[in-house]
């Protein structure tokens, strides 16, 4: 096996004992990038560079004995989030040349304990999308088949860590954007608590919704990363003050006397019937291993797509008028005055899918529609939460498919908003709710493609989500399979 | 129809969005059907029911008032696409 396709937890090991260097495995990754990446293009920004810096820093604290799980691992991170001295653009035109005067908490964190940065992965602009096709620099490919999309918004940050482009990877999850490339991608993903995770230096989308989450090649490095990056940070004044637990040590192979929930709207949605095969079989398989299941009802998730497509929108709306070409970003030249010079910027530097959503957005906030609009959706949306409120009455845990399909072809859907929405028909209600939410691979379809998982936990519950996916996956050989590349 | 081509047009100076005339026959024809999907939520009777605007139920947060250091001019001007000794630069706004 090369150090590029090992785990974090497996690397980790190997340096704690001095059989590899930070540096061996960074080089490692490096060299598969330069071999992979012309196919994928999961980088918008790669730091080969501070990467070699950073590796060289992590040995020498791995040598003095001070080394975390974190310390010398290569990672991607998703380029919504902020870096300091490292361009920032979200997949958007508009901000292209955006070098960040700080770094987000999450960025931070991740210095501090030793990571090492690749790059910076591709998304959909400003997290608006399912496939990554909505970035301005092109769109990245699925390893699994370079015809089909990688899942959105968070493709590159998946598919680099599918195709061994990093060992592991942060993405953000407003709808979907966390879990849905996963289960496309074939790795793990999580998208944790509202609240879990800072979202200070996090570029918005939808406020109300939007959290970082890691991605892993199996569910210890998922844990592992969710560590290193959850807690309280008073600059994002939603994150929460809990204390946050070794999620690792949820990570015990037992799942007897667990109930898990069944949402029965799950399997009447244009499921695809062998994603639905993938999800029936991984419950006998949990089931085999002592959970109970039970039959629950979310009567409401008809309504989320709906509800997301308002809220959503009309919370981007406002957070995106922050982009006026004056205090940063590009700027339209040649233009008359300062109300064209807006709208020749905002026109200019945003592709059609986020015009689409801010027309959308303010649309529905705009007078004399707000009350049938947002209002609406937004009391609709306490019903869906309650939704979930009684079936935790009922279970530990939920198990559904993540996405309706497995990935679709590059191109398939782009000239239907609506059909590219209702792949995340499965992973919205929970952004809604703000519960947490992982995707692990359950299995293949016929073509060799992945189909993802879903478990949705309690408020804070991570740590039941993660036992359920780890006893699956320790009696499961899915996450072992690796894209011919 | 849910929205005209007139009140897209409104709709785009409000966001500080223009378009041109194939675009804006498209966004027409992309959010009226986005629209009528939506009319789903009338199905339900929400008129008893509080709206959630946040995730996670919050009070305001305080904090005490210190003054603590900011980021310098030089670092919080050096993304402005037209800086200029200390400013932005836009174009005049009153004649």
């Amino acid at each position: 096996m090369k150090l590029y396709q090992m785990t974090a937890h497996q690397l980790h090991q190997l340096l704690l004992r001095k059989e590899v260097t930070s540096r061996e495995i960074t080089e490692s990754v490096l060299r598969r990038v330069e071999e992979v990446e012309g196919r994928i293009h999961a980088y918008i920004t790669l730091t080969p560079e501070m990467a070699l810096e950073q590796s060289a820093a992590a040995d020498l604290r791995i040598q003095k004995g001070e080394a975390g799980p974190m310390t010398g691992i290569p990672l991607a991170i998703k380029d919504v989030i902020c870096t300091q001295g490292v361009r920032t653009t979200c997949g958007s035109h508009i901000l292209e040349n955006f070098i960040p005067p700080y770094d987000a908490t999450v960025t931070q964190k991740l210095k501090a304990a030793g990571a090492v940065f690749i790059g910076k992965a591709n998304m959909d602009e400003f997290a608006m999308g399912s496939s990554t096709e909505n970035s301005s620099f092109g769109p990245t490919r699925n390893p699994w088949d370079l015809d089909r999309i990688p899942g959105g918004s968070s493709g590159g940050s998946a598919a680099a860590v599918a195709a061994d482009e990093c060992i592991v990877s942060l993405g953000s999850d407003t709808g979907g954007s966390i879990r849905q490339p996963a289960a496309c991608c074939g790795i793990v993903g999580m998208k944790p608590t509202y609240g879990r995770v800072s979202r200070y230096g996090l570029v918005a989308f939808a406020s109300s919704l939007d959290q970082i989450g890691p991605f892993g090649k199996d569910v210890r490095d998922t844990a592992l990363l969710l560590n290193a990056i959850s807690g309280h940070e008073p600059r994002d004044s939603t994150s929460v003050d809990l204390p946050v637990p070794d999620y690792t040590q949820a990570l015990v192979e037992d799942v007897r006397g667990m109930v898990l929930g069944v949402p029965r709207e799950t399997f009447g949605q244009g499921v695809d019937p062998e994603v639905a095969g993938s999800v029936r079989e991984a419950i006998e398989v949990l089931k085999r291993l002592g959970a109970k299941t039970v039959d629950v009802s979310l009567p409401h998730s008809d309504y989320a797509l709906a509800v997301y497509y308002i809220i959503a929108p009309c919370e981007a709306s406002s957070n995106l008028a922050r982009y006026d070409g004056v205090k940063y970003g590009f700027r339209a030249r040649g233009t008359e005055d300062l109300l064209d010079m807006y709208q020749e910027t905002r026109w200019q530097g945003f592709g059609a899918e986020v015009k689409r959503r801010i027309m959308l957005g303010t649309y529905a906030l705009s007078a004399g529609y707000y009350d049938a609009y947002y209002l609406k959706a937004s009391r609709v949306r306490t019903l869906i939460r309650k939704d979930f409120e009684e079936a935790f009455q009922k279970c530990d845990a939920l198990i559904l498919p993540t996405a309706p399909t497995p990935a679709f072809r590059v191109g398939e859907k782009v000239d239907d908003p609506l059909q590219m929405y209702l792949s995340d028909i499965f992973t919205i209600p929970c952004n809604l709710a703000g519960l947490p939410g992982l995707s692990l691979p359950c299995g293949f379809t016929g073509k060799g493609l992945p189909v993802g998982l879903q478990i949705l936990g309690n408020f804070f519950q991570e740590e039941k989500i993660l036992r359920v996916a780890w006893a699956y996956e320790q009696n499961t050989e899915h996450h072992r399979r690796k894209p011919k590349l | 129809m849910k929205i005209s081509k007139p009140e897209v047009e409104h709709v785009a100076l409000l966001a500080r969005l223009k378009f041109s005339e194939a675009e804006k026959d498209r966004f027409t024809t992309q959010l009226n059907s986005i629209l009528e999907y939506m009319d789903k939520l009338k199905e339900l009777d929400t008129s008893s029911v509080e709206p959630t605007f946040h995730a996670v139920a919050r009070r305001n947060v305080f904090r005490e008032d210190q003054v603590l250091p900011s980021s310098p001019q030089d670092l919080t001007l050096s993304n402005a696409p037209d800086g200029d000794r200390g400013f932005f630069r836009v174009p005049k706004i009153i004649e």
